[in-house]
């Protein structure tokens, strides 16, 4: 059986320190656009998640 | 014994007949032969003498031979759980799984093919056997038995025939479009795919389609999900699928426009081509289990006129 944590937010990445407050998800700061696309690239293939975009300057990695 | 040998032989090579009649080797690999196919071919050959012998075992004031039947579709029941196991086995090995409706519905259908099996042994020994008690020659017999069973196999499987999309609903291309990070087909919003990279391969490659259905009925079907599972299914399956399992951006995903019903599509496969997309979703077949007929209750008809 496939145990794991589905249908939740496994990680943030942002780059405004003003819109996330949060002590259960990591959070991951960047500088620009470009890094954080990478980085939501990389932790999303580390955690088979899938990334989606707010659209207020945070991405979500979510596990389905 | 000897009597009976020469009906319940025919009986039985009918049965088998209409077994491998109903057995496809198609896309699907399923069952996935030789040996699936070796396990199927032993039952139905189970399942013919069962049939043929109850008619014979009567004759011979047997009863207690009937109670074998029971026994008969006591096994075939297993039948049913064998192919609903193997399945659900290698469900999560699949990169579009075939989801629980499909499965039951595959599992469902060996269980009434063997069926089939006995119902046309049954006809072909009773056939043989009437013409017997008529004082027709055993060449008459034997032909007109093989006849009976021939049209008994084409007419069960005329009624096990299950429809397609096709029957049910209009399959017309749909157009990609991004709302931000949302992904929208034909104004349907599907899912949010953040990484730029991903939005920019469904932009290039993807192709997607709007399944209209014809009624109420179709659309009811539709809204299944077990429905919308088996299409998204075989349209990756037939076409493949540019996926793999770190890839969730790329599951294609078929969602309900509530307004009207209608089903949208995005998928990219291996072959960008939407026509080969469109006849793929068009011959997918409608689940037994999904299949919903709201329009023959009263109620449901009355709103279908509003």
């Amino acid at each position: 059986m496939d145990v794991g944590i589905k249908e939740s937010i496994v990680a943030i990445v942002t780059t405004d320190r003003n819109i996330v407050s949060t002590s259960t998800v990591p959070v991951f700061y960047v500088n620009t656009e470009e890094q954080k696309e990478r980085l939501a690239l990389m932790v999303a293939k580390v955690t088979m998640g899938m990334v989606h975009d707010l659209q207020n300057g945070a991405y979500v990695v979510v596990r389905h | 014994m000897e009597k009976h040998g020469m009906m319940i032989i025919t009986s039985i090579i009918m049965g088998l007949l209409a077994r491998i009649y109903m057995i496809r080797i198609d896309h699907r690999q399923y069952p996935s032969y030789p040996q699936g196919l070796v396990s199927h071919l032993t039952l139905g050959i189970i399942a013919a003498s069962l049939g043929s012998v109850a008619l014979p075992a009567l004759m011979a004031k047997e009863y207690s031979a009937v109670t074998f039947l029971a026994l008969a579709a006591q096994q075939f029941r297993d039948v049913r759980n064998m192919e609903r196991q193997s399945l659900d086995n290698i469900e999560p090995t699949e990169l579009v799984p075939r989801g629980m409706a499909y499965i039951e519905d595959i599992a469902k259908a060996f269980e009434a093919r063997n069926y089939m099996v006995i119902i046309t042994s049954l006809i072909t020994s009773i056939t043989i056997y009437s013409l017997n008690l008529l004082r027709f020659s055993t060449p008459i017999q034997i032909t007109s038995g093989i006849v009976m069973g021939i049209i008994s196999a084409i007419v069960l499987k005329k009624l096990l025939r299950r429809q397609v999309i096709m029957e049910i609903a209009e399959v017309i291309p749909g157009n990609i479009v991004f709302d931000g990070p949302l992904l929208t087909v034909n104004g349907v919003v599907i899912m949010n795919i953040g990484l730029k990279v991903s939005r920019k391969i469904y932009v290039e490659k993807g192709v997607a389609v709007e399944i209209i259905p014809k009624d109420a009925d179709a659309s009811a079907t539709l809204s299944n999900m077990g429905q919308r599972q088996a299409i998204q299914h075989n349209a990756s399956a037939q076409l493949g699928i540019r996926k793999d399992v770190d890839e969730p951006d790329f599951t294609p995903l078929a969602r309900r426009n509530a307004e009207n019903g209608n089903i949208v599509m995005a998928i990219i496969p291996m072959e960008p081509d939407v026509n080969l997309l469109i006849e793929a979703v068009k011959r997918t077949p409608v689940l037994e289990t999904s299949k919903r007929k709201p329009l023959e209750s009263k109620v449901g008809y009355k709103a279908s006129l509003k």
